[in-house]
């Protein structure tokens, strides 16, 4: 079946995930072959999702970990008695 | 589960109780970003992830080896994050926060043909990553969680159901809604902050 641009963004994020069937993987990659705009939507998709998982990009407040291994401690202190 | 979690919670059930500390350690950040994404505020944030720990800490008897102890703990720190809304927002909100997705919107990827060819120099830049930070902080509630757990904190489909309560089929409507949300937020950003860029990697235009 021959797919078009449309039907190929509905799929995207499961194509992304590798949870789409055989057959519909298929007909998308041969899509993908031939449609420029397809394949940046892909891409530029991807991208946001490598760049969510970059530590860099979410981070944590500058001394979060201390304060809660402190915070912990006096927990596990008074759990003790 | 890790057999090396599930030593490490027999040890400390059984009274090695310092050993929680390094049980947890793997999780801080994923505890944090779970409630960032629910409060939206880094004081409240920290303070729900302190928490939630502790309340993990505490009721760690009760955790069973079925689940994960990652989503157990997400699920603790969800309820923890939902309380503080409840409480901070009244009734009405709560009921804002628990909508299910409708029909309406528009969730179509924005088309581009020039983005592809510079991912490493674009991934580098400083200002998308904080075009992508605001970008997310302003995803609609329940297509945000969605997003944060699967894609930062990489649960998979079963696993970020369970934890926010919905079916598996929920989380990938969400999820691919957040995604087509996002891609269209950030293209035009690109396109306004590196118009040098077209045409930089030799392709006609």
């Amino acid at each position: 079946m021959k797919l078009d641009c449309k039907h190929v963004w509905e799929h995207i994020s499961e194509y992304i995930d590798g949870t789409v069937d055989a057959k519909l993987r298929e007909d998308i990659e041969l899509h993908l072959e031939h449609c420029e705009i397809c394949s940046a939507i892909l891409d530029s998709t991807r991208n946001i999702l490598i760049l969510t998982a970059d530590d860099r990009t979410f981070e944590l407040p500058v001394g979060y970990s201390e304060r809660l291994h402190e915070r912990l401690k006096e927990e596990i202190e008074k759990s003790k008695h | 589960m890790e057999t090396n979690e599930a030593g490490l919670i027999a040890r400390i059930l059984a009274g090695e109780k310092e050993l929680f500390h390094e049980l947890i350690r793997p999780f801080e950040r994923m505890v944090y970003l779970t409630l960032i994404s629910i409060l939206k505020n880094e004081t409240e944030a920290e303070d729900a992830a302190q928490e939630t720990v502790i309340s993990a800490y505490r009721h760690l008897a009760s955790f069973r080896g079925d689940a994960k102890f990652s989503t157990w703990l997400t699920t603790i720190a969800i309820n923890e994050g939902r309380k503080r809304l409840r409480k901070a927002k009244g009734a009405a909100e709560e009921s804002i926060e628990e909508q299910e997705e409708g029909h309406e919107g528009d969730f179509t990827p924005a088309p581009l043909t020039d983005w592809r060819e510079i991912p490493l120099e674009a991934l580098e830049r400083k200002e998308l990553r904080e075009a992508l930070r605001s970008a997310v902080a302003e995803l609609p509630n329940i297509y945000r969680q969605v997003f944060i757990l699967r894609d930062l904190e990489e649960l998979n489909i079963e696993e970020t159901a369970q934890a926010l309560g919905i079916n598996p089929g929920a989380v990938k409507v969400r999820l691919h809604r957040a995604r087509m949300m996002l891609q269209k937020r950030l293209v035009p950003f690109l396109k306004t902050t590196a118009p040098a860029r077209r045409g930089f990697f030799g392709r006609a235009l």
